[in-house]
Parts: structure tokens; sequence; C-alpha cells
């Protein structure tokens, strides 16, 4: 298993073949996973900017309702849910779960294990097209008679189930369904990839305790895909028969909607619930895990300081995966659901902030008697552990049901999940974007946008999320279009309106992203094979790295990732492909 | 570059920390169990407080400590330490598990026994978008409804489907706001027509949602008169801002009296 692709390995049969030349091939439906991880980025680059305008425009009707919005026009309160079901779907959907594993890994896990590719370059291509349909059918939602649907991401019947609930409830709701179903496919097929390339590919040297933990971040996140979207998948083709087949899954007998009978009986709202954050609650580490390896390798990497406890790391991401299946009831607490059950849910969710400190505390760890580097990737790699620890120590009081009666459904929940899977993760990104963008195309992004980007960034995303705290405090509900009903709600309207003008800021800074991330790729410094003085594969490889990765090639891989300043070495770092012997640990 | 990080990061630590601190965001509270859900909350804002600033502190310093000067030294050669690595585990586990066992019991007064016998009985029926709430008059029985019967424009009783062929149904009311006499332990019974909804009182620090198909039963106590206002706190459509209704705590007489002359109405 630690060495199973030798030089006289079964190598998947397309890499022996010369790269393709045809466009078609080359960049459209390309077999090559570093294609296949661009392909997966611009489509999350895509979205997010729909996202991000999405959520610009929910801010700026909720503190000016009746103000009329460029494309938008005055936004009406159903328009405004239809708004935040979307943010909500594609940034979690096609931006956290899309950019970090399937874009990054799928570029960089066959070349940081020495492997010329995925294990199956095929299905590869077809989980970045299925995706791409997804993402298309999702987009649809919006241009259908009644538009996208209002239900939340997060999608509960009954109001999801029955077409008359409300706008959107119709054929948006059936579109948003399809796409989902099609994403969990997609996302089944890729973590097959990813687990079968991580356990079989591995170049020679390449023990999984060798691996850096970006790799393991991917492998794990992987294993929980395969597990996670099944029951997704299982739960949307449920919902789609219960909309159009007659079936009664999620929906009981009696209820009465917009005055017409609905002709059901016998189902239960809660099983969706149930099905969905089973899902839901490993997705939430789908998206953070990566970041976590691309913060632990960048931290390391420019700190030139071996990783704090390695092996602690591998473990801490198996115990928050594992941990991760077993506290889905903590998003319902309130739903009806036996308070008995409450009990366990609890312990295990606080139980799961332990490996999730012994992170942050090896972060800290790997920072101490370094010699840190700011670089713009190792500034986003420090932001990402700042909003790490400001997000989830929101969660112990989450995760305590008498204290979740208060803040349960308040902004104080909005604030707990953006600050930690949204910006947390968005900062991981960021940071993998800075760290191997000189790898994917050969020049470096500009230094000094790149520090303007984070400061605006990393302020920016503080001033929006931390008020949001002080709002659920004072029982601020979620998904409210506007403040001005619940009159409790109007004297918090300033601070909506401080959040407004916060976001309004930080969404511009990311357009010196945009400038700097398509100016760079023709204009930047041209950057050397090696540039951040790292040791993991990539950096061993031709800028970029050719069709096979290795040209031909298969390293072999002698210590562990994160040998920097190795008394008595030339150099403050040594590569993993490197020989020289270094001290035992 | 390190001092700018220290003091960005000290500086978003600390008016964080001033503005949860620097004003009452919390509703005042009326219930019999928001001084325990209250102290609960009190404790573990010390204590993730606490950590908060300490991380944040330690982050800020060590980025900036150990910058690199750009002298020839190396930066110090070390894989980890097995007993750190042990005690950080050993003291989250303590204080995070710590922190559940002292608030379980908080959830279990809460949640784990219905209301006491004597509770005065009230149904509360959440659909879009308001919130209805029936009192079972003298016989405390609530008369049967029937989804066949429910037609939300003629408000009140009709609203709810409240069969008037049963004899339990003969003196319920139906009112949109509710009543409920101070110091006295109220027996809910939550019920969802349509979607799902969650009766929200922040003042009461209470919370639950109303489920399609179910009846759940919670129970509380209001031990200060006045207007308290109810939201709705799970999405139900394109009206769920604006659903809404209040609760009018009053003295056990005024109560009295009102119900009294809700049921007079009726005959």
């Amino acid at each position: 298993m630690t060495q199973a692709h030798g030089p006289a390995g079964a190598a998947p049969a397309t890499v022996h073949g010369h790269a393709p030349t045809g466009f078609i091939r080359k960049y459209v439906f390309s077999l090559d996973h570093k294609v296949i991880g661009i392909q997966y980025y611009f489509l999350a680059l895509t979205a997010v900017c729909i996202g991000m305008i999405l959520s610009l425009a929910m801010r700026i009707h909720m503190v000016w309702p009746d103000a009329s919005i460029p494309f938008f026009g005055a936004i009406k309160p159903e328009q405004y849910l239809t708004l935040m079901t979307m943010h909500g779907t594609i940034m979690v959907f096609f931006v956290l779960t899309t950019a970090p594993q399937s874009g990054f890994g799928n570029y960089f896990l066959p070349i940081q294990i020495g492997a010329p590719d995925m294990a199956f370059p095929t299905l590869n291509m077809l989980s970045f097209w299925t995706t791409f349909v997804s993402f298309a059918v999702m987009i649809a939602a919006f241009f259908v008679a009644g538009g996208a649907p209002l239900s939340g991401w997060t999608n509960y019947p009954t109001l999801s189930a029955i077409p008359m609930a409300g706008p959107g409830e119709g054929l948006g709701e059936d579109l948003w369904l399809i796409s989902i179903a099609l994403f969990c496919v997609a996302s089944m097929m890729g973590a097959l990839n990813f687990i079968t390339t991580t356990l079989d590919l591995r170049a020679k040297g390449m023990t999984l305790m060798r691996m850096p933990l970006t790799c393991w971040s991917w492998f794990i996140t992987a294993i929980l895909g395969l597990l996670a979207f099944g029951v997704l998948l299982a739960g949307g083709i449920l919902l789609l028969m219960d909309r159009n087949l007659g079936t009664s899954f999620f929906v009981p007998g009696g209820l009465v909607v917009s005055g017409v009978p609905v002709q059901h009986s016998g189902g239960s709202p809660l099983l969706w619930q149930h099905l969905f954050w089973f899902f839901g609650h490993p997705e939430v580490y789908i998206a953070i895990l990566p970041g976590m390896g691309v913060a632990s390798q960048l931290l390391s990497t420019f700190s030139r300081k071996p990783i704090f406890g390695y092996r602690a790391m591998v473990y801490a991401m198996m115990a928050i995966g594992i941990l991760g299946f077993m506290v889905w009831g903590h998003h319902m607490f309130m739903s009806g659901m036996s308070p008995y059950s409450a009990f366990a849910f609890s312990f295990m969710t606080m139980a799961i902030g332990v490996p999730s400190a012994i992170k942050t505390f090896n972060w800290l760890g790997t920072m101490w008697k370094g010699k840190i580097r700011f670089t713009v990737p190792m500034l986003f790699a420090i932001g990402f552990v700042s909003l790490f620890v400001s997000g989830g120590l929101s969660g112990p009081f989450l995760a305590q049901p008498a204290i979740d009666i208060p803040l349960h459904d308040t902004y104080f929940v909005v604030a707990h999940f953006h600050l930690i899977m949204g910006v947390a993760a968005i900062f991981g990104i960021f940071a993998g974007t800075y760290y191997w963008f000189p790898k994917m195309y050969g020049r470096m992004m500009n230094d000094a946008l790149g520090k303007i980007h984070f400061v605006m960034t990393f302020v920016g995303a503080y001033c929006i999320f931390m008020p949001m705290h002080y709002l659920g405090m004072a029982g601020n509900p979620r998904r409210y279009s506007q403040f001005t009903e619940v009159k409790y709600l109007a004297p918090l309207i300033p601070i909506h309106k401080f959040i407004t003008y916060a976001a309004i800021i930080t969404v511009s800074a990311q357009l010196i992203f945009l400038f700097n991330f398509f100016w760079s790729m023709k204009k930047g410094k041209t950057a050397a094979q090696n540039p951040w003085e790292a040791t993991t594969l990539e950096w061993t490889t031709a800028t970029p790295p050719p069709h096979d990765n290795f040209g031909g090639v298969t390293p072999v891989v002698y210590h562990g990732p994160y040998e920097y300043s190795v008394p008595g070495a030339e150099k403050d770092y040594i590569m993993q492909t490197d020989p020289t012997p270094v001290p035992a640990h | 570059m390190g001092l700018a990080l220290l003091l960005i990061i000290w500086l978003i630590t600390f008016l964080s920390s001033y503005f949860f601190v620097a004003h009452t965001w919390w509703p005042h509270a009326i219930s019999a169990s928001a001084p325990y859900i209250d102290h609960q909350w009190h404790l573990t804002f010390i204590a993730m407080g606490v950590v908060f600033i300490a991380a944040q502190v330690a982050l800020g310093f060590v980025v900036w400590r150990y910058r690199d000067h750009g002298d020839a030294a190396k930066a110090s050669y070390s894989h980890g330490n097995n007993k750190l690595e042990l005690t950080w585990t050993v003291l989250t586990a303590i204080l995070f598990l710590g922190l559940n066992a002292i608030g379980s019991p908080i959830w279990a007064a809460e949640r784990f026994h219905s209301a006491d016998t004597g509770a005065m009985k009230v149904e509360v029926t959440g659909l879009q978008f308001a919130w209805y709430f029936r009192y079972p008059g003298p016989d405390n029985k609530f008369g049967r409804t029937r989804p066949d019967l429910e037609d939300a424009s003629l408000g009140g009783l009709s609203a709810l489907g409240v069969d008037s062929a049963d004899p339990a149904a003969k003196d319920d009311v139906v009112s949109g706001v509710l009543f409920l006499p101070v110091n006295r332990e109220v027996d809910l019974t939550l019920r969802a027509q349509d979607v799902i909804h969650s009766f929200f009182v922040p003042a009461m620090r209470f919370k639950q949602d109303a489920v399609p198909g179910l009846m759940i039963h919670m129970h509380f106590r209001p031990e200060q008169t006045g207007d308290y206002e109810i939201a709705c706190a799970e999405l139900c459509g394109l009206g769920h801002y604006k659903m809404h209704g209040i609760m009018r705590v009053v003295s056990e007489q005024e109560y009295d009296q009102w119900l009294a002359a809700r049921e007079a109405d009726k005959q």
C-alpha cells in the first residue's frame, strides 16, 4: 500500500499517452487532473461572484427595503428569500465544497503524492461535467416561472414539499432538487477517485504518514463526502417523489396550505431534517478540512519550521471526521425531536471542540520560535487561524441545548457558521490561491495588491460578522427580509446598516483580488520552480507541471513534508525527494 | 507587517469583546427558567471569552515576536511535544465537557418533564403568517379540529377549523393575543397547519418549532406583567418577517375578566 505506484506499476492508461493537442480534449473534455482542477476552480470562482452579488443585494434590501438595486430592481420579501436560498446553496455547494476539495485537491493531490494523474481520469472528467450541469440547472431555477425556491439552503418540508406554500416552490424547487441530486452524484464520484488515488498511487517512499497535511485533509474530506452525499441524494429523491409522484415521506396528513387541503398523509417533516443534517453537518467539515490542510502546510512553510505535532494533526482531523457524523442533531434541538437525544448530540458536539482546539494549539506551536515570512498566502493562513478561533468559540454556546433555546435560528448562528465555514474556509481558498498560483500559471501574483486584499477582507469580515453575535443575543431571527414589523428589532437597524456598509466595502475589495488574479496570469513576475522554498513534491517539478506531472520521472520520497530549519543542513529546507538524512523524531 | 498584524488582531479582539459587554443585548427576562439559562450563558461566555482573548492575543504576539528578521539564524527545529499535546487535550476536554455537564440539568429541567398539574392549557397554532391562541374554556378540554373546516379568512375559531359540533368546542376561545396570568404555569400545545413555524418569545427565553403533524407539549411560567413580542423563528414563507404576535401577561384577576368577557362574547 505504501508504494503502490513504482515505475513498473500500473499507471492509468491515459498517462502514458502524450498530452492531447486538440482544444476540446485539452481544455474542455480533458482527462488531465490539473485541467479539471482549474475547471473546478473557475466554476467556483463564477459561483462565488454570483453568491456574493446575491448577498450584497440582500444586505441592501434589509436596511433599505424600498431601494431599487441595479439588475434586481426593488426587492420584494419573497425575492429576498429567493436570494438568500440561492446565496446559501451556491456558496455551500458550488464554492465551499467545490474550490478547496475538487479544485485544489484535483490539481495538487496527485502531484503532492507523486502520482501522474488521478486513479480514474475519465471518472474525474465525468464528475466535473456533472457538477457543471448541476450548476447550470441551479442557475436555471432563477429563470423559470415562479423563480428560484425560497425555502433556504436547508430546504425544510413542508415549505419545500408543497408547491402552493410559496412562490418559487414550483418548478424552481424541482430544479433545485435535481441540481443537488446531480451534485451529490458528482461529489461521490470525485470522492471515490480521491480515496483510490490516495491509497493506491503514492510514489515510492510516500508513506501515509509522510503525506502533506493537505493530502490528509483531502483524503478525509473525500471519505466524509462519500458517506454524506449519498444520504442527501436519498433525501432529495424522496422529496422529489413527494412533490411529483404523490408519495408522503415528509408531508403529514391534515394540512391546509393557502386555503387548499393538501392530499398527503403519514409523512414526517422531521425525517427530512435528520437526512439533511446527517449530510449537512459533515458538509461543514467538508468545507473546512481542506482549509485546515492548507493552513497547516502554509504555517509550517512560512514559519520555516516543521509542523508542530504532525501525528496529532492527522488524528485530530480523523476525530473531527468521525465525530462530525454524530452531531447532526444539534441543528434540531428546537425541532420537536426527543429532548433526551439532545443530551447525546450536545455531548458529542462539545467533544468535537477538543480536536479543533488541538489543531489551533498546534498551529500556534508551529509558529512559536519560527522565522515567519509575511507572504500573502501566509497572511491568509494566519487570518484563517484567527477566524477559525472566533467562529469556533461560538460553537459551544449553540451546542448546549439550554443556551440554544434563545439563540437558535438567530443571527448568532449566522455569525457562527459564516465565520467558521464561510470566511475561514474562504481564507483557506485565498491562501491556496496565492500559494499555488505560481505553480499553476508560472507567474507570481502581485504582492502589494495581495496585502491590501488581505487587510480589507480580514477586517471587513470581522466588521460584518462580529456584530451579528450581538444581534443574535438581542433575539434577531434569521431570514427576515425586513426589521420593520417586529418592534423589538427596530432599535437594531443601525447595526444592520453598519454590517451592510462593511459588506459593500469588503465585497468591493474582492475586485482587487479578481484584478490581481487575471492580471498576474498574463503580466505577473515569472515564477521560479520553487518560489516559496517549500519541500513538497509539487515544487520539485517544472512550472507549470508537464502533462504527466514529473516529465517521465517517478519521484522517490525520503522523508516527511515539513523538514524546515534542520540543524546542520545547508539550506533551511530539505525537499521530500532529497536523500539527505534528517534527525530522527 | 508583523507589528501591523499584531495591532489588527488585537484591535479586532478588544473591540469585539468590548461591544459584547458594553451593552445589555439580551432582552429583559421574565420567565421562571430564564435566570438558569442566562446563568449558563454567562458561564459559557466567560469561559469562551477568556479563551477567545487568550488565543487571539497569543496569535498576534507570536506572529510579531517570531517574524523573520532577515538574519542568518535558523528557526527552531521541533516536530512537537507529546506532553504538551496531552496537556491541552485534557484541559480542553475538561473545559468543554465540564460546561456541558453543568448546562445539561438546565435543559433537563426545561424539557424532560411535562407541565405541573393544574397548569393552564393554551394551544398555539402557527399558520402562514399568524399565531393563533386557543383556550379550552371552563371544561378545560379543547374541541376537535378538522382541516376541511379551516378558513383562515374568517379568523378566530374558523381559522383553526374548530368543529362546533364537538361539545368540547363550545367554550373554546381563540385569540390573536396570547393573554396569560402572571406567575402561573402554562401548558402549551404547539401545532402548525401548513409549514413549520417556530414560536419564539425572547423575553421568556423560549423557542420551540411548531411542526405540521405534531402536537408538541411545552411549558413555561411568565413572572412579570406586560406586553412581550412573539416572533416566528423558522423560515415559513414570504411573510416570515412579519409573522409576529403579542404575549400579554396580566394579573390573575384581569385574566379572569378577559376570559369571561370572551366567553360571554360567544354566547
